[in-house]
């Protein structure tokens, strides 16, 4: 469904992203774990397609075809949906008319915001003065209405208390696990990329393969539950040491894919 | 009419004097508005055409819902209605006949010889609306007023005089616009706002000029102990130059005065926008904000307050979008303390739309033009959010009219 072919990124002039590959077949949702700064938002940014992510080498497929040099615009109309890390305030902008406006009307926004704790908050300006975990919520209330075929979410757990968490990890599997979407699906179904710090999120998604990002790059492949195991007792520098030795890399490949 | 022979004199001598802001208008150019225009009991008789304008600028043709209702075209006073209790509404020549007490209103608040544009309407002993709320009365709803320019080519001159007693509140709804036929005009608006102690005005002004119609309005409000001006002010549509800068004279303690400035600077246009406040009394309060755009046309957006009594609270806030390259902002805030316990503030910020905020909402499937004028729209938003639902319905009709294609 998506396929990221030895893409390197410039951020700021500063190259951040290097010959990256990674690819997700549709039906199957892949995890990113990594250290901060390591590039994981950077990565997803870039497949989105914002400005100020500048693709330097290699090329982004998408069912297909290439959408390396295709518009935000286009590339959320194919499919392809974001839950930002960072998104920016909208100022005047109220939550609930902008999932009407993007939904056409189709959605209804108050049904949503109530399976996410967000009733209060359609008549607030979309971020403004929105916590950590409400923008995580906020998101999801978005995407929720988006229902985009490939879904990408930025640490979607992170800053959420520990009584959304269900209600988050619940729409979480909803819209990842979804048969009908907007845009074009894969053979058998939707596909997905979490970035995840925690690992709390795979309590609520069937992960199928892990990659661990390190300085920009991954270093590791394997299957998400045994890495993120192994980076909650060793930490990451294990991690970019079995990237100087590619045997192991490999060698967890074929452990992970079973 | 009895005129004072020296204000006279001094109007006479004020006939040249250009203004201290917005490009000269070469008053000669203009003549005199015509005074002939026939009165109409039911705005819902007047040509279809004049009745959609009215419309636009928040005007209801049938009275419905409103307690007064007043409308000037050129320099005929063509409806005048008094539909509920509480308030007074005339043209003001009647009632400077019927009151003989208005005359100590009349042109105290703004000076006859401030600049050519207000010596001019001085005078041509310009005719307008008189709206009176008398005391204690809380008048429910809304006085509204037009003031239409029908003819080629000629100055329309208008003076009004809202007088708000003690104690009483009332809302007055003001649209202001040119006739479908008429290219080049001029219109010079003298207003004097009196808001006695603990009154209440809150004024709405909506603009719907034209491209080449000239603009020059006069405005000052004087505010006496605990009353409560509020002013929203938009101007949406394209107009070839206007310049206005209202001033609220706080002269009692614990007043409260607001400006909202909504504006959008058309190629073409040239708006200089500006709204004064004069805290000369201890605990009052104010808040001046205005948003506005330009798609090519030049906008100058100025707010001055001063604190000249302790405990003054006041906030200035300008904020301008440039969404063409043709298009200038000019922001210019100024705070003037003259006393050392007052708290003001400013915030100016001019430029572009940022493109994260396009870019976000292209990422939920917009495209680019959506995503820019849905921000638009929430920029302005910001800037008329206390307006009535019908009123601010009809702004976000107009809005949705209105070009915002980038360049
Ligand atoms: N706009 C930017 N300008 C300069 N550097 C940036 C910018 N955005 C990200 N970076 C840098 O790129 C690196 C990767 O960041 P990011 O992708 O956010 O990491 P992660 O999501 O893995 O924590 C970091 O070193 C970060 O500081
Ligand atoms: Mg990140």
């Amino acid at each position: 469904m998506l396929e990221i072919q030895d893409l390197s990124v410039e951020v700021g002039g500063r190259e951040v992203l290097h010959d990256i590959n990674i690819s997700v077949m549709s039906g199957y949702t892949n995890v990113l774990f990594g250290p901060n700064g390591s590039g994981k938002s950077t990565l997803l940014m870039t497949i989105m397609g914002f400005s100020g992510y500048k693709v330097t080498k290699g090329r982004i497929i998408f069912n297909g075809e290439d959408i390396t040099n295709k518009s935000v615009s286009e590339r959320a109309q194919t499919g392809i949906g974001l839950m930002m890390q960072r998104p920016p305030n909208l100022v005047g902008v109220q939550l609930g008319n902008l999932v009407k406006i993007m939904s056409k009307g189709r959605v209804k926004a108050e049904d949503l915001a109530e399976d996410l704790n967000l009733t209060g908050f359609l008549t607030r300006d979309v971020n403004v003065g929105f916590s950590g975990g409400e923008i995580k919520r906020s998101e999801l209330l978005q995407l929720a209405a988006q229902n985009p075929c490939f879904v990408m979410l930025d640490e979607p757990e992170s800053g959420v208390d520990i009584v959304s968490i269900e209600k988050v990890g619940k729409k979480v599997h909803e819209l990842i696990r979804g048969t009908s979407c907007a845009g074009k699906s894969g053979a058998v179904g939707k596909g997905a990329l979490v970035i995840t710090h925690t690992g709390q999120i795979l309590d609520y998604v069937n992960a199928d393969r892990g990659y661990v990002m390190c300085k920009g790059t991954v270093a590791c492949t394997g299957n998400p539950r045994e890495l993120l195991h192994e980076i909650r007792t060793k930490g990451y520098d294990e991690c970019i040491s079995c990237n100087i030795g590619k045997k192991t890399l490999v060698k967890v490949k074929e452990e992970g894919a079973n | 009419m009895a005129v004072d022979s020296e204000i006279k004199k001094k109007a006479e001598l004020a006939k040249h004097k250009k203004a201290a802001y917005g490009q000269d208008i070469d008053l000669d150019k203009f003549g005199i508005g015509r005074k002939d225009i026939g009165e109409t009991k039911d705005l819902r008789e007047l040509k279809e055409e004049d009745q959609k304008t009215l419309l636009n600028v928040g005007v209801v043709p049938s009275d419905e819902g409103r307690s007064g209702s007043f409308v000037l075209m050129d320099n005929s006073v063509v409806h005048e209605k008094q539909l509920g209790t509480g308030v007074e509404v005339m043209s003001l020549q009647k009632a400077l006949k019927v009151h003989d007490w208005l005359q100590e209103y009349n042109w105290k608040a703004v000076k006859a010889d401030a600049d050519k544009y207000t010596a001019r309407t001085f005078i041509e002993e310009a005719d307008g609306y008189f709206i009176h709320a008398l005391p204690g009365q809380k008048v429910k709803l809304p006085v509204q007023t037009c003031l239409m320019l029908k003819s080629q080519d000629v100055a329309q001159t208008v003076h009004n005089i809202i007088i708000i007693e003690e104690g009483a509140e009332l809302e007055v709804i003001t649209g202001c616009s040119t006739s479908k036929h008429v290219d080049e005009a001029l219109h010079l608006g003298i207003s004097e706002f009196y808001l006695k102690k603990n009154a209440k005005l809150t004024f709405t002004m909506i603009h719907n000029w034209a491209e080449n119609i000239g603009v020059r309005p006069r405005t000052v409000v004087e505010m006496d102990e605990g009353a409560v001006y509020i002013n929203n002010y938009i101007a949406l549509k394209p107009v070839k130059t206007i310049q206005a800068y209202p001033t609220a004279n706080m002269n009692g303690p614990n007043g409260v005065c607001v400006f909202n400035t909504v504006a959008i600077a058309h190629p073409g246009s040239e708006m200089d926008l500006g709204s004064k406040v004069m805290m000369n009394a201890p605990g009052c309060k104010a808040e001046i904000v205005s948003r506005t755009i330009t798609t090519g046309g030049k906008m100058i957006a100025r707010g001055l307050m001063v604190g000249a009594a302790k405990d003054v609270k006041g906030h200035l806030e300008c904020k301008g979008l440039i969404l063409s390259n043709k298009g200038i902002q000019i922001a210019i805030p100024e705070l003037d303390a003259r006393v050392p316990e007052v708290e003001m503030t400013h915030e100016a910020a001019v430029g572009k739309i940022a493109q994260d905020q396009i870019e976000y909402l292209m990422s939920r499937g917009l495209t680019e033009e959506e995503a820019v004028g849905i921000i638009v729209k929430g920029f302005l938003d910001v800037g008329i959010r206390g307006l009535p639902p019908a009123l601010k319905e009809e702004i976000d009709a107009t809005l949705e009219k209105v070009d915002l294609a980038r360049m």
